[in-house]
């Protein structure tokens, strides 16, 4: 009996596909993480909807929305893009607006979707989906003691080896200011003085011969495996999944972790607007942003979700406390300006990239 | 007997002259016809493209579309007017314009280029312009007091003009000044000369290497008996098929400093455990994995050269008494040069644009110019600065075709 509700449904949606396209096409960063979208939204909605949903992975989602946007050929109806693409992006007027209050869901208990998210979770045209974290992390095997603090990273007296760190401006000048001993709340407030970047360079000066780096997520996992360095910073998601799928002895610093959010997004001109947003009323609700947890170690953005978080896939890892966004790992946390990369990104990286040749 | 002053005529009558011509002309049109879908293919995927690179690296509307008054205002003001409440009542309605249209962003990040920090002050005043009243010079440096610099208003000013040639300077280390003047970045700040001479120094000696490794390479599949020779050919495409991320990443494992080579040299006793050597995440690194990448483009050129010299040559050199060597300058070396021109110049434009290879085991040092047009490209989303930096690689490229031709002579490549 079964079955055949399962070939009638496939029949059914594959005659609604064709009468009336419904489908949406997502973009994403492909890998593990997209694997928890499949499972955690996709297959669900499909379940619920009947709309099927097309995955597509990019290096970057927010590269191909402004091509397409502005060659008036759109072809994707939702996208997962960083915080900061979320912001510029729907600045230069390439997405369509999103109201918290009418396109989402709100939380089991009544509470509206625009209490229900942690600050900072909306722009005027998209809504986080989850938080993910850039972490000091280090090889036991190769690390004598304990390092506890983001000073620890640039003391290679105390901590002697080789550094992996992120090949931009982005995200390690704010490492290099708190572990310089500036607390994580004056990061983006010194950094926008020259004295601020002037103090950054210096804290990376002091290991500047020490450093390998790296550019795409995958390397870090790979450089620590290899004993290529002994600490890195990485994605919090990629430590762990070497941690617990692949029994690598590697161990997360929180102190000092970079968070940030991923938006979706709706391009303007989105073929299936209307499926779009019903796929992200779908995808933003309580429950598959808590199940997304089960295949990736990236936290809900919803206050709601945090409560139902279990156990990872392979059924026995708590999720809750590799969480970037558990109380215990926030104590010295700090989160990603996207404003504030917007207007220095440029020049910094100038003379970041001047700096790392000279 | 014709008569000269009449024209001949086919048998229907018609001038002759017309009717070859007429033919002739079928003919042509049907030749076009062929390689029209190749003329229409490179059209659309080549002249197109690069046209509009071009034309991007000198025009960028990001602001000038956005703030109609300001551009009225600075056309109407020459540069030296005093910024006064006329200028900030233009600014206001351009600012109020921007908030209506969202385009705030847009015209901020175009600032933003120019003078960094001021894209949140347009996001963040125009979020506000609608609560604020004239006089507006008060009311908007009361709102936030960069309003007034005059750097900010410079920009503004070179930005009311869509066509403008920042980019390049911006692309060789320059920049101006408050007065307009044309003044070089901070030191700390230049980038790009330093980068496109380590690419042109970089490329040159990734070409000399693969110079130096093909052509005993070359030389031996040539002159080899077929069967040897056919074996010896599939050790040169077979990595020459593999994807580019797989030899890539196969380097890195070979060459790390916790990797296959220092491993065996440290087992060898040759290294101490602490002298291991790094040959990745350097400039040594990315030269050792863009020759090899590189290798197959000299070697085919090369071989399908040098299988084309008779062995008799060089015999006929040797019994009339030329040492090997004397033979191998004389005679052999000058008849492989078209293949060796060949294989140096598609060496070294490939390598000139190569992004992928630097960028993974480049580490700090070894970063070529085409990783500052990617992140140009990909994340600021500078495409003007991007298509800036481009298009100096294409005129330095083309500069470089053009002197080759004129030393060695384009009819003198022989490609494979």
């Amino acid at each position: 009996m079964k079955k055949v509700l399962v070939l009638s449904t496939a029949i059914a949606g594959l005659a609604a596909g064709s009468a009336s396209a419904q489908s949406v096409t997502v973009l994403s960063w492909g890998g593990s993480y997209e694997k928890s979208q499949v499972e955690a939204y996709n297959k669900p909605f499909t379940e619920a909807t009947g709309i099927s949903v097309n995955m597509e992975a990019a290096d970057n989602p927010a590269t191909p929305i402004k091509a397409q946007v502005e060659a008036n050929n759109v072809s994707i109806d939702v996208a997962d893009v960083e915080k900061s693409d979320a912001i510029r992006l729907c600045d230069e007027g390439l997405l369509e607006p999103l109201d918290p209050d009418t396109d989402l869901a709100a939380a089991p208990d009544g509470t509206p979707a625009s209490d229900d998210f942690i600050d900072g979770s909306f722009t005027d045209c998209g809504v986080a989906n989850i938080v993910w974290s850039t972490v000091m992390s280090y090889n036991t095997d190769k690390v004598d003691g304990d390092p506890t603090t983001i000073a620890d990273f640039f003391d290679t007296t105390k901590y002697p080896g080789k550094r992996g760190l992120r090949k931009s401006a982005k995200g390690t000048l704010e490492f290099a200011l708190m572990g310089a001993g500036v607390p994580a709340s004056d990061v983006y407030k010194e950094l926008g003085t020259q004295e601020g970047v002037d103090k950054a360079f210096a804290e990376l000066d002091k290991i500047k011969g020490d450093v390998v780096w790296w550019d795409a997520g995958a390397q870090p996992p790979q450089l620590l495996a290899d004993g290529e360095v002994v600490m890195s910073t990485a994605y919090n998601g990629r430590i762990f999944n070497a941690k617990v799928a692949e029994d690598q002895p590697f161990k997360i610093v929180w102190d000092g972790q970079l968070l940030d959010f991923d938006f979706f997004v709706i391009p303007k001109g989105a073929p299936h607007l209307k499926e779009a947003k019903e796929y992200l009323k779908f995808a933003t609700g309580t429950k598959p942003l808590a199940d997304q947890a089960k295949w990736i170690s990236y936290g809900p953005a919803r206050k709601s979700s945090a409560p139902m978080v279990g156990l990872y896939e392979d059924g026995k890892t708590e999720m809750g406390p590799e969480m970037p966004t558990a109380p215990d790992n926030m104590t010295n946390a700090l989160v990603n300006d996207s404003e504030f990369w917007a207007d220095h990104d440029t020049e910094l990286s100038e003379r970041f990239n001047a700096w790392l040749s000279s | 007997m014709s008569d000269a002053t009449t024209p001949l005529t086919t048998a229907d009558g018609k001038p002759l002259k017309a009717a070859l011509a007429a033919s002739m002309m079928r003919a042509k049109r049907r030749a076009f016809l062929l390689v029209a879908p190749l003329f229409l293919f490179v059209l659309v995927t080549f002249v197109v493209p690069i046209g509009q690179m071009l034309f991007q690296s000198v025009h960028n509307d990001g602001f000038s579309s956005t703030a109609p008054a300001l551009k009225e205002w600075f056309s109407e003001h020459p540069l030296g007017t005093p910024y006064d409440e006329s200028a900030y009542a233009a600014l206001a309605s351009d600012l109020k314009l921007m908030r209506e249209n969202r385009t705030q962003g847009q015209a901020g990040t175009r600032i933003n280029y120019d003078v960094a920090g001021t894209r949140s002050l347009f996001t963040s005043t125009a979020r506000k312009i609608n609560r604020m009243e004239a006089p507006w010079k008060e009311a908007l440096l009361a709102e936030n007091e960069d309003w007034a610099d005059p750097n900010l208003w410079r920009a503004m000013r070179s930005a009311s003009n869509p066509y403008t040639i920042d980019f390049y300077l911006a692309a060789l280390d320059h920049t101006r000044d408050k007065d307009n003047n044309i003044v070089p970045v901070d030191e700390g700040r230049a980038i790009y000369g330093k980068l496109f001479l380590r690419t042109a120094i970089l490329s040159i000696v990734i070409t000399v290497l693969c110079m130096l490794l093909a052509f005993p390479i070359a030389h031996l599949l040539a002159t080899l008996p077929l069967a040897k020779s056919n074996l010896l050919m599939i050790f040169v495409l077979l990595p020459f098929w593999t994807s580019l991320l797989v030899r890539t990443t196969s380097w890195m494992v070979l060459l790390q400093q916790q990797g296959v080579l220092n491993d065996v040299l440290v087992w060898l006793g040759i290294l101490n455990n602490d002298g291991r050597l790094e040959m990745m995440y350097n400039k040594t690194g990315t030269i050792i994995a863009m020759t090899h990448i590189l290798l197959p483009f000299m070697v085919l050129p090369l071989y399908s050269v040098m299988r084309t010299i008779p062995p008799s040559y060089v015999r006929a050199a040797r019994s009339l008494g030329a040492t090997s060597w004397t033979a191998f300058r004389k005679i052999y070396l000058p008849q492989t040069l078209p293949g060796i021109g060949a294989g140096a110049l598609l060496v070294f434009i490939l390598s000139v644009g190569y992004y992928i290879t630097p960028a993974l085991v480049g580490g700090a040092d070894g970063q070529l110019i085409s990783n500052m047009i990617a992140f140009h490209m990909q994340k600021s989303l500078n495409w003007s600065l991007a298509a800036a930096l481009a298009s100096l690689l294409l005129g330095g490229v083309i500069i470089l075709y053009w002197l080759y031709d004129r030393l060695v002579g384009i009819d003198n490549m022989k490609l494979g």
